[in-house]
C-alpha cells in the first residue's frame, strides 16, 4: 500500500503543478483549452490525495509498523477509535491531510459556483493547485513522506500520545485544519478576481460564503480546542495564550473583521483594498499558523519536534505573501470606493471602529506571540510575555469591541438623526445600566467584571429589541402571530438575524470569560478519611473528601484513581474521580509519561475541578488540587449559541437574492417605523 | 469637520491605545528569558538582577531531582551545559517532568544562589509529538 501511497502522492505534486501551471497562463492568455485543463487537474489531484489517505489508513489499521509513520502513532492495543485519527498525530500524516482536504475544498468550490462565476474558476483552480501541490512537495522533498518505510520491522508501535487519546481531540484538529484550509478558498477567489479585474461587487458573494464556513470551522475548532485543554491538560483553565493557540485566533480575528466590513462593501462600494487585504491577510495568518507550529521557532506545548519542514513554510510564507501583495498593489486602481463616509454617527463608521478593534487585538496577539523572536532579534536579549500581557492589552480591547457589538446595529447606514439614535438606545442603554447597578447593589466591585456583564447586558437588550420590533413589523403587516412572525423573520432574514445569535453567543462567552476573575484554588494532601474546604465566589463552602485509591489496569494503561467526595454547605453533591494514567505497551512496559484525568462537576454557576497530582510513596495519600471555576459551563454553552449563529447565516437558499430581500426587509421596517 | 476627519482622530484614538496597551503590557509583564550561562553573566555585571522575574529555560540535570509529595517540595537542578541552578519549586510539577527534559523555570533568583521558582513547565522529549493545530 505504501508504494500506491507514494506514486498517489508524486501524481497529485505533478498534476497540481500542472494544474497550477494551467489555471493561471490560461486564465490570462484566454485560451479555454488550459482552463478546463486546470479544472480537471484539481479534481485529478483530490482523487490522487484520497487513494494516499486511504493507503495511509490502510496501513494504520494494518498495524504494519514497518512503515514509519504507522510505528511513531500507533500501537497494537491503541483503541480503533483513536487509530484513524493517527492520521492526523504526526506532522506528515497532518500535511497529507491539509493536502487532501484543500482538494476536496477547492473541487467542491469548482463544482458548485454558479455559471455567472465561471470566470473565476480557472485563477481559482490554479490557486488551489498551487497551494496544495505546496503541501504535497513538502512531504515529497522536506523528508516528510508518511508512506516512508523503515530498514526493520518493530515489534509494535510507540503509541499515540494519552494527552491526544480524548473524543475532544479527535474532532478538535480537523475542525481547526477544515477552517484553516478553507480560507484558501476565498484567497483564492480573491486572487482570481485581482488576476482577471473582475473587481465589481459580484466576486463578493462568492468570497463571502466561503469566509464565513471558514470562520464557522475556525470557531468551532478553536472552542473544541479550548474544551480539551480544560478536560485533558488539569491546569485548570481553557486559554494560555499558547502561540499555537494565538495562531489559531490571528485569521479568526481579522475574518471577523472581513464579514462585518464586506457589508460596507456590499451597500455602499466602500473598502474595497481594505476587504481584499483581510482576505489576503488571513490566508497568510493561516499559513503563518501553520509555520509557528512547524518550525520550533516558538516553545509551545503544541510544536513539533524541531525540523526543516519550517523553512519550507517560512519560504513559502514569503514567496505567497509578496507576489499576492504585489498582485494587489497592481490592481489598486481599479479598487477605488464608489461612496466616502458621511456621518461619524452611521453603521459604515461603527463598522470601520469595530475592524480596527479586531486588526488591533489581532496585531497586539502577533506581537506578543513573537515578541521573544523580535526582542532577541533588536535588543539582543530574549523577553517573553505572557497570559498578563496578552489580558491587560484585549481585556480594555474586547470591552470596546463588546460595547460596539451593541451600538453598532442600532445606527442606520450613512448617518442617525438624533431622535432615531434616542429612539433605538433608549431601551437597550437602559437595561445596560440596570445590569450595572443590580450588580453593584449584590456587592461586585471588579470594573472589568462589571463593564463586561453591563455591557453584555446592553447588547443583549439590543438583540431582543431588534427581534421584538421585526416579529411586530411582520404581525402588523401580515397579521401572523408573534411565534411565526418571529420564526418567519428569523428565516426571511438569515444573515441579519442569524448574525444577531452569534452576538448573543459571544456576550455569553464574555460573561463567562468573566467568571474565571473569580476562581479559587486549594492544593491538599490528604490521607483518606480526610478532607479540606474551599469557599466558592458565591459564598458557598465546599467540602472535598478523600475517600480512597483504587489501581487497576485497563486496555493500554495502568490507573491510579483516586475518589473525592465533594459536599457544599455540608450537603453531599456527588463523588468525583479523577486518574493518574500510566500507558503501555503491548509487553506492559510504560510508554509516555503519566498523565492526568480530571474529574470535572459541572453546574451552571461553577466548575468544580479536580486533578490528581500524585500519591505518596505507594500509600493511600494523594496530593489534589481542587478548583472552582465559575460559569465554565458557559463557555461552552457560548460557543454553540456563535456555531448556531453562524449556520443559520450561511444555510443555503441565500446567497445574492439574500442580499437584495436583507436590503427590502430594512426598507419596509424603516416605513413600518415611521 | 467632516466625517472623515473626524473618524481619523477616533482611528488615531484606537491605535495609539492599542499601542499605548502594548507598550505598557510590554514594560510591565515582560520577562526575561535567559539561559543559565546568561544569567550567570548578567548577575556578574549587573547584582541587582537578584529577586527580578525571570524565566530561565534549560534541562534538568539527571538525577538531581527530589520530591517531597507531603510538602509539595520539589527541588532540582537546571543546567545549559557550562553554568548549573538549584530550583526550589512548591506546587504541582507537570505530567510530564522528569529527571532528563528541557524545562522552563519562571521564578526568581535569590542572593543565595537558588532559583525560587513560580511556575515550571516541561517541554516534551522527542517521542512527545502533541497533535499539529495548524
Amino acid at each position: 500500500m505504501t508504494v500506491l501511497g507514494s506514486v498517489a502522492l508524486w501524481v497529485a505534486f505533478l498534476v497540481g503543478v500542472w494544474g497550477a501551471l494551467a489555471g493561471i497562463v490560461g486564465g490570462l492568455k484566454d485560451r479555454p483549452d488550459l482552463q478546463r485543463s486546470a479544472q480537471h487537474a484539481v479534481y485529478a489531484m483530490c482523487v490522487a490525495l484520497i487513494v494516499a489517505v486511504v493507503s495511509l489508513e490502510v496501513a494504520l489499521f494494518r498495524h504494519d509498523f514497518n512503515v514509519e509513520y504507522v510505528a511513531a502513532y500507533t500501537s497494537r492495543n491503541l483503541p480503533i477509535f483513536y487509530t484513524w485519527s493517527a492520521l492526523y498525530a504526526g506532522q506528515k500524516g497532518s500535511l497529507l491531510f491539509w493536502a487532501t482536504v484543500l482538494s476536496l475544498f477547492g473541487s467542491l468550490a469548482l463544482l458548485l459556483t454558479p455559471r455567472h462565476h465561471r470566470v473565476f474558476l480557472p485563477y481559482v483552480a490554479g490557486v488551489v493547485a498551487l497551494v496544495a501541490s505546496f503541501f504535497v512537495s513538502v512531504m515529497l522533498f522536506g523528508q516528510a513522506n508518511p508512506f516512508q518505510r523503515l530498514p526493520y520491522t518493530p515489534v509494535d508501535g510507540n503509541g499515540l500520545n494519552p494527552q491526544l487519546q480524548n473524543p475532544g481531540m479527535v474532532f478538535h484538529p480537523p475542525m481547526l485544519y477544515l477552517g484553516y484550509i478553507s480560507i484558501t478558498i476565498p484567497f483564492a477567489f480573491a486572487m482570481a478576481a485581482l488576476l482577471s479585474k473582475k473587481l465589481d461587487a459580484d466576486w463578493l458573494v462568492a468570497i463571502r460564503k466561503w469566509t464565513l464556513l471558514s470562520w464557522l470551522f475556525l470557531s468551532i475548532g478553536i472552542c473544541l480546542g479550548m474544551w480539551w485543554a480544560y478536560v485533558e491538560l488539569g491546569w485548570g483553565g481553557y486559554w494560555a495564550w499558547d502561540p499555537v493557540e494565538n495562531a489559531s485566533l490571528l485569521p479568526w480575528l481579522t475574518m471577523t473583521a472581513f464579514l462585518h466590513s464586506v457589508m460596507i462593501q456590499e451597500k455602499r462600494g466602500m473598502l474595497k483594498k481594505w476587504n481584499l487585504a483581510l482576505i489576503i491577510g488571513s490566508w497568510l495568518l493561516s499559513i503563518f499558523g501553520t509555520f509557528i507550529t512547524r518550525s520550533g521557532v516558538i516553545s509551545s506545548v503544541h510544536s513539533f519536534t524541531q525540523s526543516n519542514v519550517g523553512y519550507f513554510f517560512l519560504a513559502f510564507l514569503i514567496v505567497a505573501g509578496t507576489t499576492s501583495f504585489a498582485v494587489y498593489a497592481t490592481r489598486l486602481p481599479l479598487l477605488e470606493a464608489d461612496a466616502r463616509l458621511e456621518s461619524m454617527v452611521s453603521r459604515e463608521a461603527s463598522f470601520l471602529f469595530n475592524n480596527l478593534l479586531l486588526i488591533g487585538i489581532a496585531f497586539s496577539v502577533l506581537w506578543g506571540t513573537l515578541f521573544p523572536i523580535l526582542s532577541e532579534l533588536f535588543q539582543g536579549t530574549k523577553v517573553t510575555v505572557g497570559p498578563p500581557f496578552f489580558n491587560q492589552v484585549n481585556i480594555p480591547l474586547g470591552l470596546a469591541l463588546l460595547a460596539l457589538t451593541g451600538i453598532g446595529p442600532l445606527i442606520a447606514w450613512r448617518r442617525s438623526s438624533l431622535p432615531n439614535l434616542r429612539r433605538q438606545f433608549a431601551v437597550p442603554a437602559t437595561a445596560g445600566v440596570f445590569t450595572l447597578l443590580v450588580l453593584l447593589v449584590a456587592g461586585m466591585r471588579d470594573f472589568y467584571v462589571l463593564m463586561a456583564i453591563g455591557l453584555g447586558g446592553f447588547v443583549t437588550a439590543t438583540v431582543v429589541q431588534e427581534f421584538a420590533r421585526g416579529a411586530r413589523a411582520r404581525h402588523r403587516q401580515y397579521g401572523e402571530a408573534y411565534a411565526v412572525a418571529l420564526g418567519r423573520l428569523l428565516a426571511r432574514n438569515r444573515r441579519r438575524y442569524g448574525g444577531y445569535i452569534v452576538h448573543t453567543g459571544i456576550v455569553i462567552l464574555f460573561v463567562a470569560f468573566s467568571g474565571m476573575a473569580f476562581k479559587t484554588e486549594t492544593e491538599a494532601t490528604l490521607r483518606p478519611g480526610e478532607s479540606v474546604s474551599l469557599t466558592s465566589p458565591y459564598g458557598d463552602t465546599y467540602r472535598f473528601t478523600h475517600l480512597g485509591i483504587s489501581q487497576y489496569d485497563a486496555l493500554n494503561r495502568q490507573v491510579t484513581a483516586a475518589t473525592v467526595e465533594v459536599a457544599r454547605n455540608g450537603k453531599n453533591i456527588g463523588i468525583l474521580t479523577t486518574e493518574k494514567r500510566q500507558h503501555v505497551d503491548g509487553l506492559g512496559r510504560p510508554t509516555f509519561q503519566p498523565s492526568t484525568e480530571v474529574g470535572i462537576m459541572s453546574t451552571l454557576r461553577l466548575d468544580v475541578y479536580t486533578v490528581l497530582a500524585g500519591v505518596v510513596n505507594g500509600t493511600e495519600q494523594a496530593v489534589f488540587r481542587f478548583t472552582l471555576n465559575p460559569l465554565v459551563w458557559w463557555v461552552w454553552y457560548g460557543g454553540m449559541v456563535v456555531a448556531l449563529g453562524g449556520l443559520i447565516v450561511m444555510w443555503p437558499g441565500g446567497g445574492a437574492p439574500a442580499v437584495k430581500r436583507t436590503q427590502a426587509g430594512y426598507a419596509v421596517r424603516l416605513v413600518a417605523e415611521q | 469637520m467632516n466625517a472623515g476627519t473626524k473618524f481619523a482622530i477616533g482611528a488615531v484614538l484606537i491605535v495609539g491605545s492599542v499601542g499605548y496597551l502594548m507598550a505598557s503590557g510590554v514594560k510591565e509583564t515582560g520577562q526575561y528569558f535567559l539561559t543559565p550561562t546568561e544569567l550567570t553573566q548578567r548577575i556578574a555585571v549587573d547584582p541587582s538582577f537578584y529577586n527580578v522575574g525571570m524565566k530561565v529555560g534549560a534541562r534538568v540535570v539527571p538525577g538531581t531531582v527530589s520530591k517531597d509529595v507531603a510538602t509539595q517540595t520539589l527541588r532540582f537542578q537546571v543546567t545549559d551545559g557550562s553554568a548549573r541552578y538549584p530550583v526550589v519549586f512548591h506546587g504541582l510539577p507537570p505530567d510530564t517532568f522528569n529527571d532528563s527534559v528541557e524545562v522552563v523555570v519562571e521564578g526568581r533568583l535569590q542572593q543565595d544562589g537558588v532559583i525560587y521558582a513560580t511556575n515550571v513547565l516541561a517541554k516534551c522529549g522527542s517521542r512527545y509529538e502533541a497533535v499539529p493545530k495548524a
